[in-house]
């Protein structure tokens, strides 16, 4: 079932949800750092500021894909809220990333190569894990589609706690929180973590935060999936989890790409893969 | 409404710097000063930046870095110059390898004096450039492409109103 009004709904809401929560989380690491921190609202002020600046490419393809990356992003967005195909919404957000790797790869820069590659290696890291929590969520409720598993009164966190721990550990990757920020960060701007945006300024640049935006409330969404049988408890797990998310951020060193990718395969094939084979066999063979 | 004077960026390049200043610079970021409560933010990246803060003076071996920086920069985009080796060259101006300040290679906007200046000194200087940022953007001011002539070293290139 295709909601459209959600579909809508998404679309003109996430940018402002997004940009709030990147606000909020960056006064509350701020006061965790011992600082006062900018306003609430500093997010769209930095957005507002980008698309007031010169735009300078070295290629224009770039702008080209910043733009596919954003239409993308919202796409998945949409299709998520409208209640889609699960798979399919994860299939376009991967296609979405890719548009981002390929505007890096665009200009023929060494520290955007890098970002690009490392960006790579993320999706590579997240990617078993997310399509895990797809096929945990069939087995749970016998269906892909979201709109069926949100409206589901089978409490689907009960059945698989494994892959919701397993889908946090990655969430950190998607979120680009320490200690998995390897491919762009929100605090290292001078480091060659911040790679895969260098080429990009101005109104490019403040296209790829709002894309980001509206990637926080897609995948805060997702986690919401695992509590849908309850709105309340839904809300406050999503609260619950992003504030961990930043303790978490603001707590951990920055890891080598190595060990992100082996931790993170190394959860989906324990945690992931140990929690659908048990859920399966209990279940008697569905 | 404009969003640049809330949300200024800012590249650091300590050219032939003591690192006097740009440990003042990097304790503006610290709890006690946190300039990002204003949203400013050290980039690191001249394509992200709007605000040039360089200490120290131009010799021979960063000619090419400055330039290359500034030129780097997206319209609208102020420089200030910390410190006095920036502003002219300070105690090593009479050096054989020093050229002066920075006002000897770019257009410079503000000028923020002492050895070393004080973080209260250099947010001043920024929250000044804001200003001049914002009256940039309201002429569309288009910054010149700048180029190295040796010739004209000694030509002094102040910013149009900059303040000094």
């Amino acid at each position: 079932m295709i909601n459209i009004v959600w579909a809508i709904v998404f679309v003109l809401v996430a940018p402002v949800v997004g940009g709030l929560v990147a606000g909020i989380d960056r006064k509350i690491t701020a006061h965790m750092q011992g600082r006062v921190g900018p306003s609430i609202l500093q997010p769209f002020y930095d957005v507002g500021k980008l698309f007031e600046k010169e735009q300078a490419v070295v290629n224009e393809t770039q702008i080209f894909y910043a733009i596919c990356y954003i239409v993308f992003m919202i796409f998945t967005g949409a299709l998520f809220f409208a209640g889609g195909d699960l798979l399919l919404v994860i299939f376009a957000l991967t296609l979405a990333q890719v548009f981002l790797v390929l505007g890096a790869f665009a200009a023929n820069s060494p520290y955007s190569y890098v970002g690009a590659e490392r960006e790579l290696l993320q999706i590579m890291a997240y990617e078993p894990m997310v399509i895990l929590a797809a096929v945990g969520m069939f087995v749970a409720t016998k269906s892909f589609n979201v709109s069926d598993i949100a409206s589901s009164t089978t409490p689907v966190i009960l059945l698989i706690p494994g892959i919701f721990l397993g889908f946090l550990y990655v969430l950190t990757i998607k979120l680009r929180k320490s200690p998995f920020d390897i491919s762009t960060s929100h605090h290292a701007h001078q480091e060659i973590v911040k790679g895969v945006t260098t080429e990009f300024s101005g109104p490019s640049l403040g296209l790829i935060e709002i894309t980001h935006w509206y990637e926080t409330v897609l995948l805060l969404g997702f986690v919401y999936l695992f509590f849908g049988f309850n709105p309340l408890i839904g809300v406050a797990a999503v609260i619950i989890v992003y504030l961990l998310e930043i303790l978490i951020d603001n707590t951990n060193a920055r890891v080598k790409w190595q060990l992100a990718m082996k931790s993170s395969w190394l959860i989906a094939a324990v945690v992931g893969v140990v929690n659908l084979a048990a859920l399966y066999f209990l279940s008697g063979g569905v | 409404m404009t969003y640049l004077a809330k949300s200024p960026w800012i590249i650091h390049y300590d050219a032939s710097s003591c690192n006097g200043c740009d440990i003042e610079i990097l304790a503006c970021l610290t709890p006690l000063y946190d300039v990002e409560r204003f949203g400013i933010i050290n980039t690191g990246n001249p394509k992200h930046a709007d605000i040039f803060v360089v200490t120290g003076s131009v010799n021979e071996a960063n000619r090419e870095v400055i330039l290359n920086i500034y030129n780097q920069m997206p319209d609208p985009k102020v420089v200030v110059a910390v410190g006095i080796c920036a502003c002219s060259g300070g105690v090593f101006r009479e050096c054989y390898n020093v050229a002066g300040g920075i006002d000897k290679l770019i257009p410079v906007d503000v000028y923020v004096p002492g050895c070393a200046a004080r973080p209260e000194s250099i947010i001043d200087g920024i929250v000044t450039a804001l200003g001049i940022l914002e009256e940039k953007r309201s002429r569309n001011f288009n910054s010149p492409l700048v180029t190295d002539h040796h010739e004209n070293k000694e030509h002094h290139k102040h910013a149009e109103g900059g303040a000094q």
